[in-house]
C-alpha cells in the first residue's frame, strides 16, 4: 500500500532576479513500512524533495500526499533528521531535554519519557553525554543527538538527509544497523537521503537515483538482498556489489547530465 | 593572586580618579568645587538621616516599575511583531517614528494627560525604554534559526513550548542587549522626571539643593546617583549571566 505519493513535483526557488528550478519533475511512491534510500548528485534536490514532504516547503506545482491526504504541514508522527544537524539542536537545552521535548509535547508521562530518551542515547552511544549542552560536543556527536531525537520519537515515517555525514565509519556501520533494527521493530517508513552509494544500497529495499538538477526521477533500483544484513556478510556478497557497481553508473551518468529518457 | 589581579583591574581606575579628585579639590576654596573631603563628610548626613526612604526608595522604586512595565510590553510586542510580518510592515513607520522621539519631549505632553504624579513619571520612564528592548526583541525573534524553526514546526511543538523553548532562549540575547540599553536611557528618565515637577526623588532633591546652593549636597546627589547606576548595571550582569549561561562563551 502506497502510504508516501509524490507526483510531479516541481520546485522553483524565486530569487531576487534569479529563480532557480530545483527540482523539475518528480514523481515517486514509497510503501507503507517501507526503506527507501534517495542517491544523487549534490546540489540534485535530495534537500528540497525532503522538505517537500516533511511539509516545511510547498512545492511549485505537483502534490505530495501521505496517507491519502495531500501534505500542507507538518503531519504527525513524522520524525525528521535534518542535513544541517548542529543547527537543529536547541543550545539552550542539554541533549537529554533536546531529545526529551519532542516527547512532552506528544504528552508522554515522565517514566514513558525518561526510559525512551535513555534507551535513544544508548543506542546511539550518548549514555554519558545527557547532561551536556550540543555546543560541548563534536559534530559527530551532535549528529547523534539528533539522531536519537527522532528515534525516540517512535515516529511511523522517519525522514533523514544524509544523517551520518559526520561520523567516523565504525560508528557510521552501528548507526546503519540501528536504523534497520527500528525500522523492522516498529514498521517505520523511512526515506534516507545519502550520497554513500555502499550506505543505501546496505540499507535500502529500494534505492532511487535523482538526475542533478532540475531533478527527476533517474532510476529505481530494487534491492534484492536478504532482509537480514550484516555489515561484513551482506556486504561481500556478490549480488551486494553487483547493485552498488550498477548505482555507481547511475550516479555516473547523472552527474554527466543524463536525464531519463521521456 | 588571580582574585587581587581581577580586583586590580576592576577597582583601579575608580580609586585612581577619586584620589585625583582628593587631590584636585584638597585646597580648594572655589564654592562649585568644594573639596571632595568636604563632600564625602556629608553624604551619609544628607543621605542616610530620612532623605534615604523619603527620595531615594520612590525614585528607585519608580525606575523599577516603568522598567519591568517597559519589559513586559517591549518583549511581548516584540515578540508578537518579530512572528508576524504582516504586523511588522504596518508598525514599522510608526514604531520608526515614535522612537525617533526624545522621551524627554513627552514629560510635558504626559503631565497633561497624567498629572504630575506617579502615574506620569513611571510614564516616562516606560516610554524611554521600551524602543530599545522592543526593537531588539523584533529583532531577536526575527534571527531565530531557520533549521531550528523546522525542527520545532516537524516534532510539532505547541503554541506554548514553540514561546518558551524556541522563541524567547533565541531571542533573549538580542533581548538582554535592548534590556542594557533600555535601564540606562531609564535612570537618565528617572531624574528627567523628577526635575520637571515632583514633590521628592533624587532628580528633585538635586535640583533642589542646587537652587539653595547647598553644592556639597548637590555633589553627593550626582556621586549617588552614579552609585546607583552601577549597582543596578551590576544586578543586571548578574541576571544576564544566569539567562544566558547557556552560551558558550
Ligand atoms: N533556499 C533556497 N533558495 C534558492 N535556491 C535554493 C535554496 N535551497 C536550495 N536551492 C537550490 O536548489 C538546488 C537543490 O538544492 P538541495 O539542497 O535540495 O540539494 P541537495 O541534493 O540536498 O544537495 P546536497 O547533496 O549538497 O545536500 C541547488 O541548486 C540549490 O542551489
Ligand atoms: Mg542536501
Amino acid at each position: 500500500m502506497t502510504l508516501l505519493d509524490v507526483r510531479h513535483l516541481r520546485k522553483v526557488y524565486q530569487g531576487r532576479g534569479r529563480d532557480v528550478e530545483a527540482v523539475r519533475d518528480l514523481t515517486l511512491a514509497v510503501g507503507a513500512g517501507e526503506l527507501v534510500c534517495v542517491v544523487g548528485p549534490s546540489g540534485a534536490g535530495k534537500t528540497t524533495l525532503l522538505r517537500c514532504v516533511a511539509g516545511l516547503l510547498e512545492g511549485t506545482s505537483g502534490e505530495v500526499r501521505l496517507d491519502g491526504r495531500p501534505v500542507v504541514g507538518p503531519p504527525p508522527g513524522m520524525a525528521v533528521v535534518f542535513q544541517e544537524y548542529g543547527r537543529s539542536l536547541f543550545p539552550w537545552l542539554t541533549v537529554r531535554q533536546n531529545v526529551e521535548l519532542p516527547l512532552k509535547e506528544k504528552g508522554l508521562g515522565k517514566e514513558d519519557r525518561r526510559r525512551l530518551v535513555d534507551e535513544a542515547l544508548a543506542a546511539v552511544g550518548l549514555a554519558g553525554d545527557a547532561d551536556a549542552h550540543p555546543w560541548q560536543l563534536s559534530g559527530g556527536m551532535q549528529q547523534r543527538v539528533a539522531i536519537a531525537r527522532a528515534v525516540a520519537y517512535e515516529p511511523s515515517v522517519m525522514l533523514m538527509d544524509e544523517p551520518f555525514a559526520a561520523v567516523d565509519a565504525q560508528t557510521r556501520a552501528d548507526l546503519e544497523d540501528l536504523v534497520r533494527s527500528l525500522w523492522k521493530r516498529l514498521g517505520m517508513t523511512v526515506l534516507f537521503v545519502t550520497h554513500d552509494i555502499d550506505e543505501s544500497v546496505y540499507l535500502a529495499e529500494r534505492v532511487i537515483v535523482l538526475s542533478n538538477s532540475p531533478t527527476e526521477v533517474l532510476e529505481e533500483v530494487a534491492v534484492d538482498l536478504p532482509a537480514t544484513r550484516d555489515q561484513l556478510t551482506t556486504r561481500s556478497l556478490p549480488r551486494f556489489a553487483e547493485l552498488r557497481a550498477h548505482v555507481y553508473k547511475l550516479i555516473q551518468q547523472a552527474k554527466n547530465g543524463q536525464r531519463p529518457v521521456a | 593572586m588571580n582574585a587581587l589581579r581581577k580586583g586590580v583591574q576592576l577597582l583601579g581606575l575608580p580609586v585612581l580618579l577619586i584620589a585625583l579628585w582628593w587631590v584636585a579639590t584638597v585646597n580648594s576654596d572655589n564654592f562649585f568645587w568644594p573639596p571632595l573631603s568636604e563632600i564625602a563628610g556629608t553624604f551619609r548626613e544628607t543621605w542616610f538621616t530620612g532623605r534615604f526612604t523619603a527620595d531615594v526608595l520612590p525614585s528607585v522604586g519608580r525606575l523599577l516599575a516603568g522598567y519591568g512595565l517597559a519589559l513586559v510590553l517591549g518583549v511581548g510586542l516584540g515578540v508578537a511583531i518579530g512572528s508576524l510580518p504582516v504586523l511588522r510592515a504596518v508598525l514599522e513607520p510608526v514604531l520608526e517614528f515614535f522612537r525617533a522621539i526624545p522621551p524627554p519631549v513627552l514629560v510635558p505632553v504626559l503631565m497633561l494627560f497624567a498629572g504630575i504624579g506617579t502615574t506620569m513619571k513611571i510614564l516616562v520612564i516606560v516610554s524611554g525604554c521600551v524602543w530599545p528592548i522592543l526593537l531588539n526583541t523584533v529583532e531577536g525573534v526575527r534571527a531565530v534559526d531557520e533549521v531550528l524553526r523546522d525542527t520545532a514546526r516537524c516534532y510539532r511543538l505547541g503554541r506554548r513550548a514553540r514561546l518558551l523553548r524556541l522563541v524567547l532562549p533565541g531571542a533573549s540575547p538580542q533581548i538582554c542587549a535592548g534590556a542594557r540599553q533600555g535601564l540606562s536611557v531609564g535612570i537618565i528618565l528617572m531624574v528627567i522626571s523628577e526635575m520637571f515637577a515632583a514633590g521628592n526623588g533624587l532628580g528633585f532633591t538635586v535640583v533642589q539643593f542646587q537652587r539653595t546652593f547647598a553644592v556639597p549636597q548637590m555633589w553627593t546627589g550626582i556621586i549617588l546617583l552614579g552609585l546607583i547606576g552601577v549597582l543596578l548595571s551590576l544586578i543586571f550582569r548578574v541576571a544576564e549571566a544566569r539567562l544566558l549561561s547557556w552560551r558558550n562563551e
